[in-house]
């Protein structure tokens, strides 16, 4: 049985036909490369199966049940993460705040209950430092790096154990090294049953780590390969439409 | 030095290098005092408290500093929830005619010959009212802080004119002598509205460091979007945000009028202004995420302070507001300075 199962998704924004008719399965220890041009899709496909928004038409399974997400609330309930592609994040406020915004983690005296620093420090320290990322937990995002950014996004959906993991071009803004290390917490990811659906531009990314790829072009489905069936060049010739289907 | 530790650091764990750098924000703790904007005013206040000492005999004198605290008690206790509706990037015009209207209230109730309690819970239900309608209508319709407040202005006001019948109201029922005595009277040479600045400061600080609600309110200021997408309540906080800043102008009224001893409904005419201005010398930032709970009074102190100062040095009162107006344009000049320092 699949983990996720998109049925028939299309959704419109007024006029805008963002997506026709999406089917698309997820087993668990699987990860999913999702590829297209610029206004492909991509990413309305994954706000709507992280709960931002519900879908025009069509159905959402996890493990077999149909599932109605009103809020992100309710995908994270349903072991769904996502990484933003424009990372949704708190300028104002520090590295770990960021990562536990929403799930602070805290302490109580009788009755009161207040932020528990100390822990959050530690924990954020931990995470990017699983990521390999030179990323202080006390410092405030405004200050940091593109790459740092996106290291505080990723950290965020390690908080919990999710069985999900969105990844909507996680690897845009950082070095060739936090790069290794982003696609090494993927097969990490798989290795321990967790499924992912990478958005990428990056070719070789999508190539290293995913064992499916599936192409959004105009909204529409046009390939849903194993990664062993296909090249960069199908790919690429999908992506522009020069391969009309595959 | 930050270099070298750096450098030390990456043969270290991440716990150690994180070890490493809270030393060092600990050794820093002035310098991080020095960044804020209530800061610096605190030292414009120092500055124009030792320049006053040489030009009047009179203002260290301890019948002036008590009215000096006195008076800015009252817009200290507002700018502390307008504080909190500036960090979400919201304003709140409405708390000057909500004083009037929650003044006039809490008259009318005490006149009729309820007790003090029934008063004050009066004066706090119509408060909570005023704010509740203005978060609905800001946060969940989505509609702007500026004309909801605005509209709130106009309508608090008018309904304060037409319950009070346009009269004053100076018998205050049974506990009129503890009304009067709460707001007018102090404890051990303080007065007491300033006791409740003191501690409503003290309570916000520890609001704004460890409380939950606390984070949220300065997470939505810096991006709502983000705030929601984590699970955040955005549009409850909102509302919360609102009915506190009300709650703040209906405390303020309360003791207020009862330092007055009577009450009528211009109570709080045009004060929506002086705490705007107190909050935003203080350091709250127009366009939200930032928040200090000891801007307030600073801010508040400050203009108290150059009321105070013109008035001894003999200088027209009409000057005033020219001066108020000034040191805000300033402040928020000095804000821009700063910004571009760091960038
Ligand atoms: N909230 C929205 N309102 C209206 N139109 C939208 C909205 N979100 C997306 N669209 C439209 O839907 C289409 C798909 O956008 P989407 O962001 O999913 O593309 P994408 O594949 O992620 O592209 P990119 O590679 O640039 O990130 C675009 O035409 C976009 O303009
Ligand atoms: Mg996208």
């Amino acid at each position: 049985m699949s983990l996720l199962e998109l049925d028939g998704i299309t959704k419109s924004f007024g006029a805008i036909h963002a997506l026709q008719g999406i089917d698309l399965t997820v087993a668990a220890g699987e990860a999913v490369g999702l590829m297209g041009d610029n206004g492909a899709g991509k990413s309305t496909l994954m706000k709507i199966i992280a709960g931002n928004f519900p879908p025009t038409g069509g159905r959402l399974r996890i493990e077999g049940q149909e599932v109605h997400f009103h809020k992100p609330l309710d995908a994270r309930e349903n072991g769904i993460e996502i990484v933003y592609q424009d990372l949704a994040l708190c300028d104002n406020l520090t590295a770990a705040a960021n990562v536990f915004l929403g799930r602070e983690l805290k302490k109580s005296f009788g009755p009161i209950r207040y932020l528990d620093y100390r822990n959050m420090y530690r924990r954020a320290g931990e995470l990017f430092g699983e990521l390999k990322s030179e990323t202080r937990p006390r410092d405030l995002v405004r200050q940091m790096s593109g790459g740092q950014r996106q290291a505080v996004a990723i950290a965020r959906t390690r908080l919990s154990d999710p069985k999900l993991v969105l990844m909507d071009e996680p690897t845009a803004a950082i070095s060739v090294r936090q790069v290794a290390e982003v696609l090494a917490l993927i097969e990490r990811l798989k290795e321990t049953g967790h499924a992912v659906i990478l958005v990428s531009h990056r070719m070789p990314d999508v190539f290293a780590v995913c064992d499916r790829v599936a192409v959004l072009r105009r909204g529409a489905k046009v390939a849903d390969k194993h990664i062993g069936e296909t090249s960069p060049e199908e790919v690429t010739g999908l992506i522009t439409g020069a391969i009309e289907h595959a | 030095m930050t270099d070298t530790t750096e450098k030390q650091g990456a043969a270290r764990s991440h716990a150690e290098i994180d070890d490493s750098i809270t030393s060092r924000s600990e050794m820093t703790a002035l310098q991080a005092a020095i960044r804020t904007q209530p800061f610096w005013v605190f030292v414009a206040i120092i500055a124009i408290g030792i320049v006053m000492n040489f030009v009047s005999d009179v203002f260290l004198s301890e019948r002036n500093l008590f009215n000096i605290t006195r008076n800015f008690a009252f817009f200290g206790i507002m700018a502390l929830g307008m504080s909190a509706v500036i960090c979400t990037a919201g304003i709140d015009l409405s708390v000057g005619s909500l004083m009037g209207l929650a003044g006039i209230v809490a008259g009318l109730v005490m006149q009729a010959g309820y007790g003090i309690v029934f008063g004050f819970l009066a004066c706090m239900a119509t408060a909570a009212t005023v704010g509740f309608v203005n978060g609905v209508l800001i946060a969940y319709l989505r509609m702007a802080p500026f004309v909801v407040t605005l509209g709130m202005l106009a309508m608090a006001r008018s309904i304060a004119m037409v319950v009070s019948n346009n009269k004053m109201i100076y018998e205050f029922g049974p506990d009129q002598d503890l009304f009067e005595w709460i707001g007018g009277e102090s404890v051990i040479g303080v007065p007491n509205p300033v006791w409740v600045l003191i501690i409503l400061t003290a309570v916000f600080w520890w609001v704004w460091r460890y409380s939950i609600w606390g984070r949220w309110v300065i997470a939505i200021g810096g991006n709502a979007h983000a705030a929601k997408l984590a699970g955040i309540p955005v549009e409850r906080v909102v509302v919360s945000v609102y009915m506190l800043s009300s709650l703040c102008a209906g405390l303020a009224a309360f003791l207020m009028v009862g330092w007055f001893g009577s009450v009528t409904n211009a109570l709080g005419l045009t004060y929506e202004l002086n705490v705007i201005a107190a909050s935003v010398i203080g350091g709250a930032n127009l366009m939200g995420g930032v928040v200090y709970a000891v801007g307030a009074p600073i801010g508040a102190a400050l203009m108290e302070l150059i009321r105070n100062s013109l008035l001894l040095a003999g200088i027209d009162a009409l000057w005033q507001q020219f001066f108020v107006g000034l040191f805000l344009i300033l402040a928020v000049l000095l804000e821009q300075i700063r910004n571009r320092g760091r960038q």
